[in-house]
């Protein structure tokens, strides 16, 4: 496809019909139609079009709601008591508001990415022009974005072309943010099924991002040899003026890394980042580093390695400027959706603004050119390094023990800790001298600091146990494999029959944020665990750091032992927050290049198959933020459930199946039009797990889908039921379930369960070509 | 203490769980109860409560007040290390989700539950869940035997220390004696 603007301007015209000045004409736009596939039904849906298959996923899997918050106050009716379900003076109950609040949270994740996506777009084709081309993987990547094709029907091939899918983000996102208005939509499942419709259009908004940064800075290209880049704070040199970026959008930190190209200076200084940009910028330069997850914020500054603090946009500590001129270190602010006060020197000479930074005339700067901020970050570092010898807040051991006989132990900390770490414990064990249990914090700490705003003495609490961890904290020297982009087709090819007929036990993504509620090494746990089992583990953003952040007895990391490759045993890192769809994308292409399924515009379909055949599931153990609302809610539509973590519960409402009703679990056979019992595969669609033992249960039983071959379904069923063994001590009380003829029993375990069956009064069924849409039934023939 | 969230900022909303003042009021509201179950989540395994472990307390008021038990998470296997079989096990999620179906007959098919004690779940999990069952679940009471107060159930403890925790406990299993 390619879209072409045509604009004419005219400066002055003379002619008979009199002068014309200054005439603009503007053509929309031009399609000329390359791809050879024939459209589908339903090319850039509306907010109603896919309304008949959320409808179907939400008959199977439920809403439970879990209201965070018993009354609405979005309009001045309010505040309404919605106890109860009772309805509030809109007329709204309280299943609808907690749904409302649900797309609300998927509008704004979505937004974040689509904004992002249109910046980066922007600023791409102004650098590169709209005909570069999209290239994520040469000839390996002919599949080159599966989402936007299934979802918009369209292919973009230049920069220019990804703008008209960002054009129906853009509309879409702006109908759904209104849905959330004072008296639109009254039913819960309808709000649902718009929350499904933003977690698509994101999913589009997010491939656009990657897709362009792919294919402009030249990232890797679904390399699965993608470089490995150093990881943890212990990995940074801080002999040198240390620069760190922190945010997602990466263009200031590419901005820094092309100045030091440009003059000589690799080498000289060292750039890392926390958070997306950490990946991105080591997608562009693998010698840049990652210090770690959002979490790791408030410990970096504080302890003053940074000379100077670059941010972009998201999931940055709103407070950074703040923490920043503790520790004097000189501060850019680079992005219009976060200026943080700043005065704008964006027109200002670099020699000015340097200037201004470095004798502290100012804490910090507003610039919005992204080449200039990275050339003034550079020199900033130089020049301050030597004066601020690395100034930190974090204080020594006996100002710790001094300051801690402050402590009341009045719980506040411990209150207002998310995890309910045990502070004022550690507090007194401190006071005597003993740092050893401040330092055991440290590993369950989310870096959040709540715990020192509680404090009615103004005790630095986290200050206390970045101290106390200093040894720890320095020795995190990890390696992670730099973000490798799509999926190749060939790796499709290769394993998308072992996918779907259930050979290759799941596919396990590892995504989101890092507010866990044990520390990141239950992630690197997870990881290990399942690319054991030979599973397809598949990470991205803040997971993918945490899952680096394990060393085995040799030393070696995730990423080192397994390999980057799409198949089982691999660990594979894809990259940023906007490269999760290519984990989308891969169960798209495996629905397209493997099984030949017609791709363009043709979501329900795809979607179907899917749910039905694809074994896949998302994991966001730590995920907070809308982003990852919406993320998930991509995900939910396409058929591939999700398990979040604890705190995900705050989310308000899971999407749950009824493993007991077994009404809830027929689907058709698609060759005979009959209807078949397949059991609970998958048997929730999104679901907090309180436990890392519990998650690992439930993703082995999430993995199962209806289409599983015989031989897939024992594969799956056995390690379903060894993790099951190993972690709750005892069978499954529903193997029957999952039991469809006797060659579905493991081998091993045959005697035993053949007498489960019995015991449960279990009764073969067929294994059938599995559909929810009654248009993909073949007619029986006759 | 005041009767206040335990975590600070989960503040209650119009209906507040009414607060438990003594372990008498618990021992009393179950015996009236037709079909009560006792839901036992994690961090029962992870709490001492003297020499022993919340969960222990758990299986002899279990055993005593001949209620089932569902253990959420991987509580499954601490009850079995400790010679106890649950009546059930599954995510707390879906204990919370099926508690809210008012034709879920329960475990034994019996009939549906109208109480559920609710003990050793993460407190941010255990307010949601209970939130959930405030709205959902009206035929439902809920306590919770937490030594912290849970907004959102029926009847909770205030935020009270492991010393008097222990004690309460002790207090309900001695008095329950007989069958809820």
């Amino acid at each position: 496809m390619s879209r072409k603007n045509v604009h004419l301007k005219v400066d002055e015209f003379k002619g008979n019909i009199g002068l014309i000045k200054n005439l603009e004409i503007s053509i929309g736009k031009i399609i000329e139609e390359k791809w050879e596939e024939p459209m589908g039904p339903t090319p850039f849906p509306s907010l109603t079009t896919l309304r008949d298959w959320d409808f179907k996923l939400l008959q199977r899997f439920k809403p439970f709601y879990l209201p965070f918050c018993d009354v609405c106050c979005l309009c001045t009716f309010g505040k309404c008591d919605l106890t109860g379900n009772k309805r509030g003076a809109c007329g709204l109950n309280m299943s609808a508001q907690q749904s409302r609040i649900v797309l609300l949270a998927c509008c704004i994740g979505a937004a974040t990415h689509i904004g992002h996506a249109r910046h980066l777009v922007e600023h791409l084709i102004e650098e590169f022009g709209r005909r570069h081309p999209v290239d994520v993987g040469g000839v390996n990547v002919e599949v080159e974005a599966p989402v936007t094709r299934l979802v918009c029907g369209i292919k973009p091939e230049t920069l220019g072309d990804l703008e008209a899918a960002l054009d129906y983000c853009e509309n879409q996102l702006t109908h759904l943010l209104s849905i959330t208005h004072t008296g639109q939509e009254g039913s819960n499942l309808d709000f649902e099924s718009k929350v499904f419709h933003a977690g698509m259009i994101d999913q589009v908004g997010m491939e656009i991002a990657d897709l362009a940064q792919i294919s402009a800075y030249g990232f890797p290209k679904a390399n699965p040899e993608a470089p490995l880049v150093e990881l943890g704070f212990g990995a940074i040199d801080i002999q040198k003026p240390v620069i760190l970026c922190i945010g997602h959008n990466v263009p200031p930190a590419i901005g820094i890394v092309d100045y030091l190209t440009e003059n000589g200076l690799q080498g000289e200084v060292e750039v890392c980042g926390l958070c997306c940009t950490a990946h991105d910028i080591t997608r562009y330069n693998p010698k840049a580093k990652i210090v770690g997850p959002i979490s790791w914020q408030l410990r970096f500054v504080r302890s003053g390695v940074p000379d100077v603090v670059i941010v972009d946009e998201q999931c940055i500590r709103t407070d950074i400027l703040i923490e920043a001129q503790k520790v004097k270190a000189p501060f850019i602010a680079t992005s219009e959706k976060n200026c943080q006060g700043l005065e704008d020197r964006t027109h200002d000479s670099p020699d000015k603004i340097v200037e201004d930074l470095v004798t502290g005339k100012v804490p910090g700067v507003l610039i919005l050119d992204p080449e200039k901020a990275g050339e003034v970050a550079v020199r900033v570092a130089i020049e301050v390094m030597p004066r601020r010898g690395k100034f930190k807040v974090i204080p020594n051991v006996e100002n710790v023990i001094e300051e801690a006989k402050r402590c009341r132990q009045c719980d506040k900390c411990r209150r207002a800790c998310p995890n309910d770490l045990p502070i004022p414990e550690a507090m007194k064990a401190a006071v005597e001298g003993n740092l050893e249990k401040l330092n055991e914090l440290y590993d369950a700490c989310i870096g959040c600091a709540r715990c020192e705003h509680a404090c009615p003495e103004n005790i630095p609490v986290h200050n206390f146990i970045v101290k106390a961890a200093e040894k720890k904290m320095k020795a995190e020297t990890f390696k992670v494999r730099a973000g490798r982009g799509p999926i190749q087709d060939v790796e499709i090819r290769n394993v998308g029959g072992p996918i779907v007929l259930g050979e290759i036990p799941g596919v396990v993504a590892f995504v989101g944020c890092a507010n866990y509620p044990k520390g990141g090494k239950e992630i690197a746990e997870m990881v290990m665990e399942f690319a054991k089992r030979r599973f397809i583990v598949v990470t991205s953003g803040c997971a993918a750091m945490s899952a680096g952040m394990y060393k085995n007895e040799e030393g070696k990391t995730p990423y080192e032992i397994y390999s980057g490759d799409f198949d089982a045993g691999g660990i594979l890192n894809v990259g940023s927050c906007v490269s999760n769809p290519h984990i989308a994308g891969a169960a798209i292409k495996i629905a397209s290049i493997f099984a030949k399924r017609k791709l363009r515009a043709n979501y329900e379909e795809i979607a179907d198959y899917v749910l039905n055949r694809v074994g896949a599931v998302g994991v966001a153990w730590g995920a907070m933020s809308q982003k990852a609302a919406s993320i998930a809610s991509g995900f939910w539509r396409l058929g591939v459930p999700v398990i979040v973590g604890p705190h995900g519960i705050k989310y308000r409402r899971m999407l749950l199946g009824r493993a007991d009703k077994q009404e809830d679990w027929y689907v058709y056979d698609a060759r005979t039009g009959e209807k078949v019992y397949v059991g609970p595969t998958p048997e929730h669609l999104f679901y907090a797990a309180e436990t890392k033992e519990e998650a690992m249960v439930m993703i082995a039983k999430l993995c199962m889908r209806p289409n599983d071959t015989t031989k897939g379904r024992a594969i799956k069923l056995t390690h379903y039921i060894d993790l099951h063994k190993r972690l709750y001590g005892i069978m499954p009380e529903d193997i029957h379930l999952f039991v469809r003829t006797i060659a579905d029993v493991p081998v091993t375990m045959k005697d035993e369960i053949i007498k489960i069956l019995e015991k449960k009064d279990w009764k073969e069924t067929v294994i059938p070509d599995p559909t929810l849409l009654p248009r993909l039934i073949r007619k029986k023939k006759e | 203490m005041a009767v206040e969230p335990w975590q600070t900022a989960e503040i209650p909303g119009p209906k507040k769980a009414l607060v438990i003042t003594k372990p008498e009021v618990v021992v009393a509201m179950m015996k009236r109860a037709q079909r009560p179950v006792l839901i036992v989540g994690h961090k029962a395994v992870e709490i001492e409560l003297g020499n022993k472990k919340v969960v222990d307390y758990m299986i002899e008021l279990a055993e005593k007040a001949k209620i089932p038990i569902v253990a959420t998470a991987h509580m499954i296997n601490e009850f079995l290390k400790r010679n106890y079989k649950p009546a059930g096990f599954m995510p707390a999620v879906d204990i919370g989700n099926r508690l809210t179906d008012p034709e879920w007959n329960g475990l034994d098919g019996k009939g549906p539950y109208d109480m559920a004690l609710f003990v050793g779940l993460p407190y941010y999990m255990e307010w949601t869940i209970l939130s959930g069952l405030k709205h959902f679940a009206q035929n439902l009471k809920t306590i919770t035997l937490d030594n912290v107060y849970h907004p959102n159930a029926s009847w909770s403890f205030p935020n009270i220390s492991i010393k008097d925790w222990i004690e309460n406990l002790k207090v309900i299993i001695e008095k329950i004696e007989g069958g809820a």
